[in-house]
C-alpha cells in the first residue's frame, strides 16, 4: 500500500471552493466546505452517507447551486449553472449510477452526450483510441444491456474522457467491481492524474483511498473535520475522522452448532420474463440451523432473482427447487412462505420493505400481522401494532419521532435498522437478508452485522447476500459467489481469502461451467 | 414574481383545505357564469344553494339525492384506495337496478316482506357481476380497468333501453319506454312522512360506516392501502395483487348495484330508460372531493346533491340550461384537482434561489 508521490505543487489549483454552503428546507447538506484540488492530484472526499458528499459534487457539477459560498475554476471565480456548462469548463463525472440506455448502443448512449450531431462511425473510432490509450476496453458497437457491470462503468468514463476533462469525478466508483476490476481502474486513474488531471474520488472505503489518493478532505455532518494526506495516516485515524470515534468491531466467534438444514435450493433454474434480467442456473445451496452463509458477487449477476425466487415475490413453475423448512416452496406466495418461519429482508427498504407514507406500526404489520398476532378477527390491533413497533424501536435503537412517525421520516441507516429489527424480533427460523449495511452509517451497520451473528447465535439459519466483500468475510460462516446466475461451491471462509472469492466473482471457480473465452471476456470486468 | 416550490412534506393540513378550497373557487367561477349569462350573480347563488335547503322537504331532497352518490362514491374509494380505477360505476348502477327491477316484477303479485332484502342482494350481485368483466380481464389478460368499466357502460345503458323498450315494457304504460310500477312491498318505506326520502338512505350510511371499517380497520383494507401506496412493498409481503383487483371492483360494483336498486326502488318506483342522471360519474368526482374517506365522501356527496338540485332551480326560475349542473360539477373536480397542486408545492413570492 504504497501511495504515488504527490503531484508538483507549483501549479494554481484546478478548483477552488470556499466557505460552500448548501441549505436544503429541512437539513443543511453544507456548511461553510473548503477544498482546493491541484492538476494531477487524486484528492479523496470521504465521508459517511449523509456527510453531505454527493450535494457537495452536484454543486462543482451543476446539477444544484450552493445557497452561498464561492468557486474557483482554474483561478477564476465561476458559477456553474448545469451540467452541460460543467463539461464545457473541462469537469466531467462518472456517477455511482450509470446514466445508460439499455436498448442502445455505446457509440449511441456516447454520441447522445455531446454537444451536435456527431457522426458515428468518427466517434466509434475515436471510443476505440481512447479505450486503448487508457486500458479500458470497450466495444463502440455492443449495445449496453449486453455489458457487465464493470464494462458498463468504462463507457461512462471513456465518456467523460471523450470531452479531455481536466477535472474528473468519481462517486463511489468501485462499489461494483471485484477486487481486480478495481486494480485496473486504479491504473487507468494514475495514468490520467500523471497527465495532469485533476481527481475528486468519492469513497467510505479506506483502504482504497489510502491506496489511491494523494489528499483527502474528510467531511462529517455537512462540515470539514479534517484534510490529510492519507499515505501518513491509518485507517484507524482516518475513521475517527470520519465517524467521530473509533470503529466498532463485531464479536463473531466460531459457530456453536450447526443443525438441520433450514434452506435448499435444489437445482434452481429460473428464467426472467424481463429480458435483461439474468436467468438464475441450476442453483443448488443448503444453509444449515445455527450458521450464516454469504452469498458475494457483482451486482446484476442474478441477486435480485435469486432473492425474489427465495422470498416468492417470484412463484417459480414447480415446488421442489426452493425448499423451506423441509417444505417444498417453489409454489408459494410470500405470505406462506413467512408462514414456514422465514422472515426476509429486501434491498430496497422505502417502497419495498417499508411503505415510505405508512407509520412504523402500520409497517410493522406489514410482515409481522400473522406471526405476532397484530390481527384478530380480520380487524387490526392498532395497540399491539404500536407496541411491537416500538419494541423494534427501542431494542435497534431506531431514531425516529415514534411508533407513528411515517416510514419515509427515516434516514436510510435507521429505517434499514427498523426493518431488521422487525424481521429479527418475530425470531425467524430462516432468515434472508439482501445488502444488511448498505448505505447504513459505519456505527449502525456494525450492530446490524452483530444483531445478524446474535440470531444466528440462537440457531436461526442466515443467509445473506451482500456486495460488500470485506461485510461478508466478518460474519459468514461459509460463502459462496455468484456470478451470471450460476452459483459457485460453498466454502468456509476460515478457509478461503477475500482474493480467490474476488476471481470467483468474475465467474471462474473450480469446476465452473463457464467456457474459456466467456471466462476470460468477464475476467477483465 | 410567483413560482411553486416543492414541499418539503406533503401537506396533510392542504389536503383537507384543498376540497374547500376547490368549493370556494367553485362558487366564485359560478357566480361569473351566471353574469356572463346575464344573470344577476347573488340572485344566482342564493337559487343555486340556498333555495334548495330553505325547508325539511328541501333538505330530504337533498338527501335522497345524496344517496346513490354516497353508496356509488364509498364502493369506489375501496378501489381507487389500492388503484384501481373503476370508471363504470354508472354502469353497474343500471345493472343494479335492472337486477332489482327483475326481482320486483317477477313478484309483483307477492307481498312476502323478503322482496326488499332479496332486491337489495339481486341489485348488488348484479353490479359485482358488470364490475367483475373489468377484474376478469384484468387478472387474466391485464386488460386496462379503466377503459373496460368506462365502455361497459355503454353497454349498461343500451342493456336498459332494449328491456325497458323491449320485453319488460309495461303492456298497460301507453307505449312509454318504463316498465309496470313495482308493488308495495317492492318499494322502500318513506323515513319522513311527507318526503320522498327513503329507507335507502340509511342503507348509504350504513354503507359509510362499514366502508370506514373495512377501509381503517380491517386486514384487508390494509392490505389495499399497502397495494395503492407501494404495489413492491405489497408483493414483497405476500398480499395477492389480483385479489386486490377482485375485491376493489367487486366491491364497488355491488355499492354502485345496491345504489341503482335504492332509486327503482325509492323515488322512481319502476326502471325507465333515464334511470341515472349520471351518479355513477359524479361519485367519483364524490371520492377524490372526499379524500377517499367515509366522512369526506359525506360531505362531498351532500354538496354534490346540492349541485344537482341547484341546477334544476335556476332551470326552473332563471330560465338556464339544465347542463348548468354538469358545468358545475366540471368546474369542482377542476378546482379540485387544480388545488391538490398545493399538497405538494407552495406559492412562494420573488426569485428561485435554488
Amino acid at each position: 500500500m504504497t501511495s504515488p508521490p504527490p503531484p508538483s505543487s507549483t501549479l494554481p489549483p484546478r478548483l477552488v471552493l470556499r466557505d460552500i454552503r448548501k441549505v436544503y428546507p429541512t437539513v443543511v447538506a453544507n456548511d461553510g466546505i473548503n477544498l482546493s484540488v491541484a492538476p494531477g492530484e487524486i484528492h479523496a472526499v470521504l465521508g459517511e452517507n449523509g456527510a453531505g458528499k454527493s450535494t457537495l459534487m452536484k454543486i462543482i457539477y451543476g446539477v444544484t447551486r450552493p445557497t452561498s459560498g464561492e468557486m474557483q475554476w482554474e483561478g477564476q471565480a465561476v458559477t456553474v449553472s448545469s451540467p452541460a456548462h460543467a463539461r464545457e469548463l473541462g469537469i466531467g463525472m462518472v456517477f455511482q449510477h450509470f446514466s445508460l440506455f439499455e436498448t442502445l448502443t455505446v457509440v449511441e448512449n456516447v454520441a447522445l452526450a455531446l454537444p451536435g450531431k456527431p457522426d458515428l462511425d468518427e466517434l466509434a473510432r475515436r471510443i476505440e483510441a481512447v479505450s486503448q490509450r487508457y486500458g479500458l476496453p470497450v466495444d463502440p458497437r455492443r449495445h449496453v444491456h449486453a455489458l457487465s457491470v464493470g464494462e458498463r462503468q468504462r463507457v461512462e468514463i471513456v465518456r467523460c474522457l471523450l470531452q479531455n476533462p481536466r477535472l474528473l469525478i468519481m462517486d463511489e466508483p468501485t462499489s461494483v467491481l471485484t477486487p481486480q476490476a478495481v486494480r485496473k481502474l486504479f491504473e487507468t486513474l494514475r495514468q490520467l492524474a500523471a497527465e495532469g488531471c485533476a481527481i475528486l474520488y468519492i469513497s467510505h472505503k479506506l483502504d482504497e483511498i489510502q491506496e489511491l489518493c494523494h489528499t483527502a478532505t474528510v467531511l462529517r455532518g455537512g462540515r470539514v473535520t479534517g484534510h490529510c494526506k492519507p499515505a501518513e495516516e491509518t485507517p484507524e485515524s482516518m475513521a475517527r475522522l470520519m465517524i467521530g470515534k473509533d470503529l466498532p468491531v463485531c464479536e463473531h466467534g466460531s459457530p456453536t452448532h450447526t443443525g438441520e438444514i433450514r434452506l435448499r435450493l435444489a437445482g434452481l433454474s429460473h428464467a426472467s420474463a424481463d429480458p435483461f434480467a439474468t436467468d438464475l442456473r441450476d442453483i443448488h445451496l443448503d444453509v444449515h440451523a445455527g450458521e450464516i452463509v454469504g452469498i458475494a458477487g457483482v451486482s446484476g449477476n442474478g441477486q435480485q432473482e435469486l432473492l425474489r425466487a427465495i422470498s416468492g415475490e417470484e412463484v417459480l413453475a414447480e415446488k421442489f427447487p426452493v425448499q423451506i423448512l423441509g417444505v417444498e416452496a417453489g409454489r408459494l406466495n410470500p405470505g406462506q412462505r413467512r408462514k414456514l418461519g422465514m422472515c426476509f429482508v429486501p434491498e430496497e427498504r422505502l417502497g419495498r420493505g417499508a411503505v415510505p407514507t405508512m407509520s412504523l406500526a402500520d409497517n410493522a404489520i406489514l410482515t409481522a400481522a400473522k406471526t405476532q398476532g397484530l390481527v384478530a378477527g380480520g380487524f387490526l390491533s392498532f395497540s399491539r401494532a404500536r407496541s411491537f413497533a416500538e419494541r423494534c424501536i427501542n431494542g435497534f435503537g431506531v431514531k425516529c419521532g415514534g411508533a407513528a412517525a411515517p416510514a419515509r421520516s427515516l434516514s436510510g441507516g435507521n429505517l434499514q435498522k427498523f426493518i431488521m429489527g422487525r424481521e429479527i424480533l418475530q425470531s425467524p427460523r430462516l432468515l434472508v437478508c439482501a445488502q444488511p449495511t448498505w448505505g447504513v452509517d459505519v456505527g449502525a451497520a456494525a450492530f446490524i452485522r452483530q444483531a445478524l451473528i446474535d440470531l444466528r447465535n440462537r440457531g436461526c439459519a442466515v443467509l445473506v447476500i451482500s456486495e460488500e466483500l470485506d461485510e461478508l468475510f466478518e460474519i459468514c460462516d461459509r460463502i459462496a459467489v455468484i456470478a451470471k446466475g450460476r452459483l459457485s461451491p460453498l466454502r468456509p471462509v476460515a478457509e478461503t481469502t477475500v482474493e480467490d472469492i474476488g476471481v470467483w466473482m468474475s465467474g471462474l471457480w473450480p469446476g465452473s461451467e463457464l467456457s474459456t473465452d466467456s471466462a476470460a471476456e468477464v475476467a477483465h470486468a | 414574481m410567483l413560482r411553486l416550490e416543492p414541499r418539503p412534506e406533503a401537506s396533510r393540513l392542504m389536503s383537507y383545505l384543498s376540497p374547500l378550497l376547490a368549493a370556494v373557487l367553485t362558487l366564485m367561477a359560478g357566480m361569473a357564469v351566471f353574469s356572463m349569462l346575464g344573470k344577476d350573480p347573488v340572485e344566482g347563488l342564493r337559487l343555486f344553494l340556498l333555495n334548495p335547503v330553505k325547508d325539511l322537504y328541501g333538505v330530504s331532497e337533498l338527501l335522497l339525492k345524496a344517496t346513490p352518490l354516497m353508496l356509488c362514491a364509498i364502493g369506489l374509494a375501496v378501489g381507487f384506495r389500492a388503484n384501481i380505477w373503476n370508471i363504470g360505476a354508472e354502469g353497474q348502477f343500471m345493472l343494479g337496478t335492472v337486477g332489482a327491477t327483475g326481482v320486483a316484477l317477477y313478484f309483483q303479485e307477492s307481498d312476502s316482506s323478503l322482496i326488499l332484502p332479496t332486491m337489495v342482494f339481486a341489485g348488488a350481485l348484479a353490479g359485482a357481476a358488470w364490475a367483475a368483466i373489468p377484474a376478469l380481464l384484468k387478472t387474466r389478460f391485464n386488460a386496462n380497468e379503466i377503459l373496460v368499466s368506462l365502455m361497459l357502460v355503454y353497454v349498461a345503458q343500451l342493456f336498459v333501453s332494449w328491456l325497458v323498450f323491449g320485453p319488460w315494457k309495461d303492456p298497460d304504460g301507453f307505449n312509454f319506454p318504463q316498465t309496470a310500477m313495482f308493488g308495495d312491498h317492492a318499494l322502500l318505506p318513506v323515513l319522513v312522512e311527507g318526503t320522498r326520502l327513503h329507507f335507502g338512505f340509511l342503507i348509504a350510511l350504513t354503507a359509510l360506516l362499514a366502508g370506514y371499517a373495512f377501509m381503517n380497520r380491517s386486514y384487508t383494507g390494509f392490505k389495499m392501502r399497502v397495494a395503492g401506496e407501494a404495489a413492491d412493498a405489497a408483493r414483497y409481503a405476500g398480499f395477492s395483487a389480483n385479489r386486490m383487483i377482485w375485491i376493489g371492483l367487486l366491491t364497488g360494483g355491488a355499492a354502485a348495484g345496491i345504489a341503482g336498486m335504492c332509486e327503482v326502488a325509492g323515488p322512481m318506483g319502476q326502471l325507465t330508460d333515464k334511470v341515472s342522471l349520471g351518479y355513477g360519474f359524479a361519485a367519483i368526482i364524490v371520492a377524490f372531493v372526499g379524500r377517499l374517506n367515509p366522512v369526506g365522501i359525506l360531505f362531498a356527496s351532500l354538496l354534490m346533491a346540492l349541485l344537482y338540485i341547484g341546477g334544476e332551480q335556476v332551470q326552473q326560475y332563471m330560465n338556464l340550461p339544465s347542463s348548468i349542473s354538469l358545468v358545475f360539477q366540471g368546474l369542482l373536480l377542476f378546482f379540485l384537482l387544480g388545488s391538490d397542486v398545493f399538497i405538494h408545492y407552495r406559492l412562494k413570492f420573488g426569485r428561485a434561489t435554488a
